[in-house]
């Protein structure tokens, strides 16, 4: 049965991209323990609204977990301290009365604060920009059933595929490393048959890009796998780096023709 | 009365004819073009792909940070494709049968058969972008069934179809965003039309980091923008779809159709509290395994809800699985509707489950019996999961409770079948349209639509206006009419800013979902329908003298971002009213009391109301004007939907 | 994505393939300086262990794999140091609040430093031993082992004679005569000093955390992850690399200062 819970947030706020950050505390009174956390920071606001105060801003759309819009570092922890959700779909059962909660924007080069909780994620579009697609028109294509893809691979595929964009890998990260997503997308397909007329020249530029925006270096700590809501694992990491050191080392010729 | 432009002909050769008779633009012609497309879900990322291939240049916008956020990512369950895989009897003109009777015989049936036909090629489409549909041991392509079809037809991949759709529609997006073809803009938010001796030649957008008002000039411009389910504050829309580039449309003459249209999806987790921000979907092929029942008796139920009981308390005998025992030969498996208002009826008896009482269960105890739990686990493990956080409670232990929860909106922008608006040069595509799913859609079939429209349709009909514009020269961004476009889209924003009541602009909406939820839910009165219309030009006002913004236009401010948003779902409430009104029949979703068979199902009015409702804006506190585009049916006989 | 691809090694994955390969190396040279030094244990005075330090410091090719040996350990430690770097840059404004045991290993977040302790080891391990038995001076042993009968002789002082013009083996009238310096005494005199004892094994500590995530973090590197082995890889970076060999080379000094009491 629902509960209701006082909890201190310690907020970062910072106006814009340029100006200077803070953390701010707020007292946030008679939480029901079935909200969500978004609905919480959501009430949150409108009384703030209410005193005439600025509206904390955080990013958040579809809160089912899936667009991978909400961030949010919790407690130390993207998405908060419960295991395979996103920030949207953590709940308040998941904290207790007078609990004091750090609230903290992604950290990152590559992904600038804009305002308070809300960072600047399209570096992330820029890496699938460089690579992240299968070149083929609309139109023109043989019938889906032409080529059998063993259900092991299309479904190893499909787990590499349900990355959502959303980041945590790299706030997680101690170095900033968009190595999990950049290897979940560079993963999905390698494995596939439609993926592999570009499979190195896509994992090559794809990692240019990745460096290119200033992400970290991959040091194999885990925590991006352990952080991720949707449970990308790392050894999308092992078969980036396989793709990639093959695609120098061996493909170099084909790459460059 | 409206010219749907229809081609002639017989059915099957109407699209082929069709597209033969379009003019084309050459291809160097077409990088003198720019085309514009609001909105990078399905429809407006595969939009915008296949046009930036053909050589056109195109900009999109979207007012998420990335193309690949866009709503649609959150479609689950899967996209229907008359490839007839599963040799079941599929065909395209099966599709097209079932949609049309899906919808009530309210939609189009060229549109809709055009729809059944390209079907095939989106799923080859997508399988070519390395999308990672479910397959077969044999590594061919897996289908599951859906409501409102007796064949399997539904391609899906594990419940995330949307995201791998959309994930395979981006990926297209972004190619032309590395050659150059497209130029993306996020973040942005379209604020009005701009129009030229009554054409679209452009838009005014709001750079929501900047507050910046831009203007972006076009030879055509493509609004992909999504359907309007947060006017009822909780739907199972994302917290950002809106409504505002089609009602700002609106108001530039695209007339509006069918807003009343409304579906409402049966498997939703229930509402817990005021608090409540959204709702969410429990994707609708649950309904292939999961068996939904309440209590026989209204004892039962007030025990349930009270905790004195326990789901698995309740004796086989004393549950009553009222869609099996209703509809026999379609059972759990009745179009969304029917499943919803069913569901509305028992929970209005007093039968439903819950401590709120408005909740219906979906058991899969049998499921896990007759497959085993991995099995299960395999086929919906996300969905149980998703279950699981929200509710805290395991579904594979206990039933599911659910209730129904808005979710799409058949109605939108009138189109005509080249899927232009009523004004010259400005498009609807997917959601945002009215066009192919009638009074009511099928499941599976939105995803179906959006690809459709944006990966197959568009591009040729978009060629055919361009070619017959009779002019390559690019559009003059100092014509004054963006000079005074902007102007008004600066002075509602200055209009909004300088609200400073004491209600909250959430206050407000929340307002207005409860007055729509009432009395323009699921089964509407004329009574309570001019009640809410006077309800709503109340709350209008309220809106308008008692909100609060707070902020400046030159930051990221959500407090203005809603504030524009509400303002219009206010004027589109009373709208759909009005047509709620207007339309005295039920049909599909849209379940007048007043008409309703001996049995309790919707009644249409063939004889009077076979007809697209279209309403024209004719300026601020003027009645709108509805206009009819008569619905032919040459192929289908209308007859009393049965799924019994 | 046709457009001229960055040279491996600028990478931030090549840069890991450097650490990946070089840490590996140092790696095998482990086992191999284990294997030689388990001779410390023989209790000839050192004589196996003089013989086998000289033909480790003179066989030409063991010369050139050693001196591939210093590079890889300054390449590892420059590299680790470019990454370090270009990885703190990645993230200018850190944590408030960071709770990152919850997700991942102390020693995983902390190579660095673990590296950086290790480092300080090598450098004066190198001083204690390397630079005094080819540079500095040591202590001088003679052995005559007559060979029919295997007796031995041992002829010890504290200098090097001043006739001494470097390590001679040859046989006269059935005797075996070895001249060299003694490291082997050397080895005994450092770790009299319980000092130098505690940071040897606080080193083969550090080394022990860097290994237990730098072996298997190689083979994650190169892109070596599959299920099928990589409970290998994980059991032999745990076992050997994390336990046994750190234990092995620490007990060396616990051996020779507790022999020193």
């Amino acid at each position: 049965m629902s509960k209701e819970l006082n909890l201190t947030l310690k907020v970062w706020r910072q106006r814009n991209n340029k100006a200077k950050g803070q953390f701010v505390t707020i007292q946030a009174n008679n939480i029901a323990d079935d909200m969500s956390f978004l609905e919480m920071l959501d009430v949150v606001n409108e009384d703030l609204t209410r005193k005439g105060e600025d509206p904390i801003y955080f990013d958040h759309d579809c809160r089912e977990g899936i667009c991978g819009m909400c961030s949010l570092v919790i407690n130390g922890r993207p998405h908060g301290p419960k295991e395979g959700t996103t920030t949207c779909q953590l709940h308040m059962r998941s904290f207790h009365d007078g609990q004091t909660i750090v609230i903290e924007p992604w950290r990152a080069a590559a992904f600038p604060v804009l305002k308070d909780l809300a960072v600047d994620r399209t570096a992330f579009d820029r890496i699938q920009q460089a690579g992240g697609y299968v070149n083929v028109n609309t139109g023109g294509v043989p019938d889906a059933n032409t080529i059998p893809i063993p259900k092991r691979i299309a479904d190893e595929a499909f787990e590499s595929a349900t990355c959502i964009g959303c980041g945590a890998c790299v706030a997680a990260c101690k170095n900033a490393s968009a190595m999990l997503f950049v290897s979940a997308k560079v993963s999905q397909f390698a494995l596939l048959p439609q993926g592999q007329t570009e499979r190195y020249e896509r994992a090559q530029a794809m990692v240019d890009q990745m460096d290119k925006e200033g992400f970290g270096s991959c040091t194999n700590t885990g925590a991006c796998e352990a952080e991720c809501p949707v449970g990308i694992k790392l050894t999308n990491i092992a078969r980036l780096n396989r793709e990639y050191l093959n695609a120098k080392i061996f493909r170099q010729e084909d790459v460059h023709s | 009365m409206l010219d749907s432009k229809v081609p002639a002909g017989p059915l099957a050769q109407k699209w082929s004819n069709h597209k033969f008779n379009m003019k084309l633009v050459n291809p160097a012609n077409k990088r003198k073009f720019t085309i514009i497309v609001v909105g990078t879900g399905l429809a407006g990322a595969s939009a915008a792909a296949s046009l930036a291939e053909l050589g056109y240049n195109v900009k999109t916008f979207c007012y998420q940070d990335s193309p690949r956020r866009a709503h649609s990512i959150a479609a689950q369950g899967g996209i229907n494709a008359a490839k007839n895989y599963q040799n079941d009897g599929d065909s395209v003109f099966r599709l097209f049968y079932d949609t049309i009777k899906g919808g009530d015989y309210r939609g189009r049936e060229g549109n809709t058969y055009r729809l059944a036909e390209v079907s095939v090629n989106i799923i080859d489409q997508c399988v070519a972008q390395g999308v990672p549909f479910a397959r077969e041991y044999g590594g061919l392509l897996d289908n599951r069934s859906f409501g409102g079809a007796q064949v399997s037809r539904t391609f899906y991949a594990r419940g995330q179809t949307g995201q791998q759709l959309l994930l395979g529609a981006y990926s297209a997006l972004n190619r032309q965003i590395k050659k150059g073809k497209v130029q993306s803009y996020t973040r942005h938010e379209m604020l009005d039309i701009v129009t030229i001796d009554g054409h679209a030649k452009g838009i005014i957008t709001r750079d929501l980091v900047t507050g910046k008002i831009e203007s972006h000039a076009g030879h055509a411009v493509l609004l992909c923008t999504g359907g309007y389910g947060n006017v009822y504050f909780l739907s199972t829309n994302a917290m950002g779809c809106n409504v505002t580039a089609a009602w700002r449309a609106h108001k530039r003459g695209a007339f509006f159709a069918n807003p009343c249209y409304t579906q409402i999806h049966p498997t939703c987790i229930p509402v817990t509290g005021d608090h409540q921000s959204k709702l969410t979907l429990m994707s609708e092929s649950l309904r292939n395994d999961g068996r939904v029942w309440v209590p026989k008796t209204v004892e039962l139920s007030k025990k349930l809800q009270k905790g004195e009981l326990k789901a698995a308390d309740i004796k086989e005998e004393d549950r009553d699985y009222y869609l099996e025992r209703k509809y026999p030969s379609f059972g759990n498996l009745v179009p969304r509707d029917v499943a919803s208002r069913n569901a509305k009826e028992v929970v209005d008896e007093g039968r439903g489950v819950g401590k709120s009482g408005v909740a219906v269960f979906l058991d899969f105890a049998d499921a896990i019996k007759r497959l085993g739990e991995d099995t299960v686990r395999a086929k919906y493990g996300n969905l149980f999961d998703m279950y699981y956080q929200i509710t805290d409670e395991n579904p594979y232990k206990q039933p599911m409770r659910i209730y129904p929860a808005v979710h799409y909106t058949m109605g939108g922008v009138w189109v005509d079948y080249n899927l232009m608006t009523t004004v010259s040069g400005l498009y609807a595509l997917g959601e945002c349209n009215f066009s192919d799913h009638g009074a009511n859609r099928l499941g599976a079939s939105a995803l179906m639509q959006g690809l459709s429209d944006g990966y197959f349709v568009i591009p040729y009909t978009v060629g055919d206006y361009l070619a017959n514009l009779g002019s390559f020269a690019p559009v003059d961004q100092n014509h004054p009419a963006f000079e005074q476009t902007r102007k008004e889209v600066e002075s509602n924003i200055n209009r909004l800013l300088s609200l400073n009541g004491n209600k909250t602009v959430d206050d407000i909406h929340k307002q207005l979902g409860h007055i729509m939820w009432e009395y323009c839910g699921m089964a509407r009165t004329a009574e309570g329908l001019i009640k809410a219309k006077g309800l709503i030009q109340e709350l209008r006002k309220e809106f308008w003298e008692n909100a609060r913004v707070l902020g400046e236009n030159e930051e990221l401010n959500m407090s203005l971002e809603k504030a524009g948003r509400v303002a219009d779902f206010l004027e589109l409430g009373e709208l759909m009213v009005d047509d709620a009104l207007n339309r005295n029949e039920s049909c599909g979703g849209h379940f007048r009391l007043e008409s309703q068979t001996e049995e309790g199902e919707a009644k249409r009015d063939d004889e009077n109301y076979a007809y697209v409702s279209a309403w024209e804006y004719k300026g601020d506190n003027q009645p709108e004007v509805l206009h009819k585009e008569e619905l032919i049916f040459e192929n289908v006989k209308l007859t009393q939907r049965s799924y019994k | 994505m046709s457009s001229k691809s960055k040279p491996v090694l600028t990478s931030s994955l090549g840069k890991k393939l450097i650490m990946s390969l070089t840490g590996l190396f140092l790696c095998s040279f482990l086992v191999v300086h284990l294997i030689g030094n388990l001779q410390l244990f023989k209790d000839d005075a050192g004589y196996a262990f003089n013989n086998y330090a000289y033909f480790m410091t003179h066989f030409t090719p063991i010369k050139v794999v050693s001196y591939l040996l210093y590079a890889s350990i300054v390449i590892h430690a420059v590299y680790a140091l470019i990454l370090t770097r270009q990885n703190k840059a990645a993230r200018p404004v850190g944590y408030y609040k960071s709770s990152g045991n919850e997700n991942s290993k102390w020693n995983s977040r902390n190579m660095g430093i673990l590296g950086t302790v290790i480092l300080v080891f090598l450098v004066t391990h190198m001083q204690h031993f390397w630079w005094q038995y080819k540079f500095g001076t040591t202590p001088y042993v003679e052995y005559q082992t007559e060979l029919a009968t295997g007796n031995r002789q041992i002829i010890a002082s504290d200098d090097l004679p001043s006739d001494y013009t470097g390590y001679k083996i040859y046989v006269n009238n059935g005797v075996e005569i070895v001249q060299s310096k003694d490291l082997y005494k050397q080895v005994a005199y450092i770790f009299q000093n319980p000092f130098i004892v505690l940071l040897y094994i606080v080193a083969m500590a550090a080394l022990a955390f860097h290994l237990i995530h730098g072996f298997q973090s190689a083979f994650q590197t190169l892109g070596f992850n599959h299920r099928r082995y990589i409970g290998l890889v994980r059991g032999i970076g745990i076992w050997v690399f994390g336990i046994i060999i750190p234990i092995a080379f620490a007990t060396m000094p616990l051996y020779f200062y507790f022999k020193s009491l």
